[in-house]
């Protein structure tokens, strides 16, 4: 018990309940932020039901193209990323890093493509307010589209810190690398803003296509 | 007394470093406590001098003392402050911070860095509410319905920022609580030998990290609303301001049982303990925490009765939140229960103990007054609804904390209270309690508005008690200020265990060591193993 104790840092009886204890929370606060996010979807859906023709029309001005290279870029990241884990779990440093910065980088491409494209709406006059090209409820379409991208955007960002923090830890951590789960819960995290934009991806840039 | 010399010597958790530094870094569960302690007198003597100004106010028909502007601002600050800096944090922050790893015989919640984390959020979101105070204050209520909250040109945004950033404090410490509940118990501590205070705290804990994210949206789209006009609330776009008020009460109605379970939880503490009882329906008193956790997410609409959501929904609503009433009163007959044949002594803890069934019994059942649709189009936005919601929030909550301070204060500073002056003023907060909201709900009923500075002359009779009563109320809050404090230099030293009481915090010394206990605890017994002494 107190060879355990030594092991585990304070106020851990032993490594395994510390390892617990870390990954029962990331769950959970990953289930505040579904609730987060689940606010502006809801909000979402009741906007979408009101006006259905406006959204379709207003979802067929967003950029398409890019959006899609977005999705493709944060889907092969969460495939890196899981790579990163494994690595980790089996104790390999140097491949653990390369995986870590190349998530890391392609979440980098995917905020440099998101700023071009809101560079681009902004050209066309799509950011809402009095500049704004369009009717009411497509100005509204589009609070929706910045609000939520943009709240996803921050959380990448975040990520993206995250990613670069374990980097170090990987590269110069003295502690045997798979008594560590931080990398197990960032994949957690980094997993969970993917999914989200599965999400946004489709109500935001498909809405109206099949019309 | 051996005892208690053998714990003046040793090292606690107060005297391990005197140091201001020590304080302002310390990760010591106990210490945070403390801290929350501290913090939430302040907010909740802020909050009240807000209330104090609105009774002056009130005494006369005429608005006289202040601008109806400024009255706007008076009720919107006091709701502000006491819901978001007094009640919700109240309990949780305090008792549970400074008693859950000692109940379940841990060394410290399961992240000690985030709980102090936890603390400085709560405070940057506190400055950010009383710097909104300071530049002007808010007349929004503090519900901020949209579309006057996107409208408004008071401190709308300063105040939003400080509720959004203190939402980040309460969802670290749900999250900090849960983990410690599920990880962090002593061997041989299974589910069913928690004490009821943990369950009650796992409850809150679910309903705070699965709640407060929805109010961070809404708050989020508020202030977005403001600042670049993005209109997910403002009809003009065909944006739609039930909208918020479907968020805002998704978060605010579960709330409400943030704000009454963790009462409830000490409520079953002080009983067993007062009545050398075990409780009467153990697994019921529990079970019935999570039920109101998990109902409390499906009644929101009952505060939207008028608002044009569907009668259907309405309906909905109204029998779901008939049916929180259900647990709440399988914990009343619990606690009688556990009343009859024990053997009662009434200490102060034990008076607001009694004070808390009778009171919280009112609030709730003229709770079913406003759930059922009918009768609450009669009384919805009346004085009724404030008084039913101070008699579970002040009668109910309140009490509970303060029973919690007094029952508590000797684990947590190692001094006894005098017991007579503390007496009295539970008394004194009793009586002045009851005159200051039992007339608001006869003015409820005849009519009288809420959030009115200016009122027909044919009210004054009652404004007039209820001042008089808030006043009263007011220095019972105040004796124990001074007692306490002066009980920190004079009081009888308490030992570890002044109150004969189980549980595993009585176990230890008073105050505590550093990480609780000198030797890891074994549970081997059910909670609340109290000798059995029925009366003849």
């Amino acid at each position: 018990m107190s060879d355990a104790r030594a092991d585990a840092a304070f106020p851990y009886d032993d490594p395994s309940q510390q390892r617990e204890a870390a990954t029962l929370g990331m769950w959970i606060f990953l289930a505040a932020e579904l609730i987060f996010f689940g606010g502006a979807f809801v909000c979402y859906a009741a906007a979408a039901s009101a006006h259905g023709p406006d959204f379709a029309r207003a979802s067929n001005r967003t950029a398409l193209p890019l959006g899609a290279v977005n999705t493709a870029v944060l889907l092969t990241s969460s495939w890196t990323m899981a790579l990163a884990v494994h690595a980790a779990r089996d104790g390999r440093r140097k491949p653990l890093l390369g995986f870590l910065l190349a998530t890391a980088a392609l979440g980098t491409v995917f905020l440099a493509l998101k700023g071009t494209e809101y560079l681009e709406d902004y050209h066309q006059r799509l950011v809402p307010g009095r500049a704004f090209l369009g009717s009411g409820p497509e100005r509204l379409f589009f609070s929706f589209y910045f609000v939520m991208t943009g709240i996803h955007a921050l959380h990448l960002l975040i990520g993206v810190a995250l990613l670069l923090a374990l980097a170090v830890i990987a590269w110069r951590g003295r502690r045997p690398l798979p008594t560590l789960n931080i990398f197990e819960n960032c994949g957690l995290y980094w997993h969970f803003v993917d999914i989200v934009w599965i999400f946004l991806f489709p109500l935001l840039y498909l809405r109206g296509r099949h019309v | 007394m051996t005892d208690a010399a053998a714990a003046t010597r040793s090292e606690n958790y107060l005297n391990v470093d005197y140091r201001l530094r020590s304080w302002l870094l310390t990760t010591d569960h106990k210490r945070i406590g403390v801290l929350y302690l501290l913090s939430l007198t302040f907010f909740f003597f802020i909050g009240g001098a807000f209330a104090v100004v609105m009774r002056l106010e009130l005494l006369t028909p005429q608005g006289d003392l202040v601008q109806p502007e400024t009255y706007n601002k008076l009720f919107t600050m006091h709701g502000i402050v006491m819901v978001f800096f007094f009640l919700v944090p109240s309990i949780p922050a305090v008792f549970g911070n400074f008693l859950l790893p000692l109940m379940i015989g841990a060394r410290d919640v399961a992240f000690p860095r985030l709980n102090l984390a936890s603390w400085y959020i709560f405070m940057l979101g506190g400055l950010f509410t009383l710097g909104s105070v300071i530049t002007g204050g808010v007349d929004t209520g503090w519900t901020f319905y949209t579309p006057l909250s996107s409208l408004s040109g008071t401190q709308v945004t300063t105040a939003a920022t400080g509720i959004f950033i203190m939402g980040f404090s309460s969802i670290l410490t749900g999250i900090n609580f849960i983990v410690t509940t599920h990880k962090m118990r002593a061997p041989g501590l299974t589910w069913m030998r928690l004490p009821l205070f943990v369950w009650s705290l796992y409850a809150t804990a679910i309903i705070l990290v699965l709640g407060t994210p929805a109010l961070t949206m809404a708050l989020t789209l508020v202030g977005l609303e403001r600042i670049f006009g993005i209109g997910i609330f403002n009809p003009a776009l065909g944006g739609d301001p039930l909208l918020f008020q479907h968020l805002f009460w998704f978060y605010s109605h579960p709330a409400v049982y943030v704000m009454i379970l963790p009462g409830m939880g000490v409520e079953s503490e002080l009983i067993t303990c007062f009545s050398r009882r075990r409780p009467f329906g153990y697994s019921f008193i529990a079970g019935a925490s999570l039920a109101i956790a998990v109902l409390g997410f499906l009644v929101w609409g009952h505060h939207m009765f008028v608002s044009g959501q569907s009668a259907y929904a309405g309906m909905i609503f109204s029998l779901l939140s008939f049916l929180v009433a259900i647990p709440s009163g399988v914990k009343v007959f619990a606690w009688s229960g556990t009343l009859f044949r024990g053997a009662i002594s009434y200490e102060t803890p034990m008076l607001y103990a009694f004070g808390f069934i009778g009171l919280f019994t009112i609030g709730g059942l003229t709770g079913l007054f406003l759930a059922s649709m009918a009768t609450d189009v009669h009384v919805h936005d009346t004085y009724f609804v404030v008084a039913h919601f101070h008699y579970v929030m002040v009668g109910g909550m309140v009490m509970a904390y303060l029973g919690a301070l007094h029952f508590w204060w000797p684990k947590m500073t190692g001094r006894l209270y005098p017991e007579g002056w503390a007496r009295l003023s539970a008394l004194i907060v009793f009586l002045g309690f009851n005159l200051t909201f039992f007339p608001q709900f006869i003015l409820g009923y005849l009519g009288m508005p809420r959030r009115y500075h200016a009122y027909p002359a044919e009210f004054q009779v009652l404004h007039v008690l209820s001042s008089a009563g808030a006043s009263i109320l007011g220095a019972g809050y105040l004796l124990p200020l001074v007692y306490f404090l002066w009980s920190l230099k004079y009081g009888k030293r308490a030992g570890s265990n002044p109150w004969n009481a189980t549980g595993l915090e009585w176990r230890t010394p008073s105050p505590p060591p550093p990480h609780n206990f000198p030797e890891s605890p074994v549970v081997t017994e059910e909670p609340y193993a109290y000798p059995v002494e029925e009366r003849a």
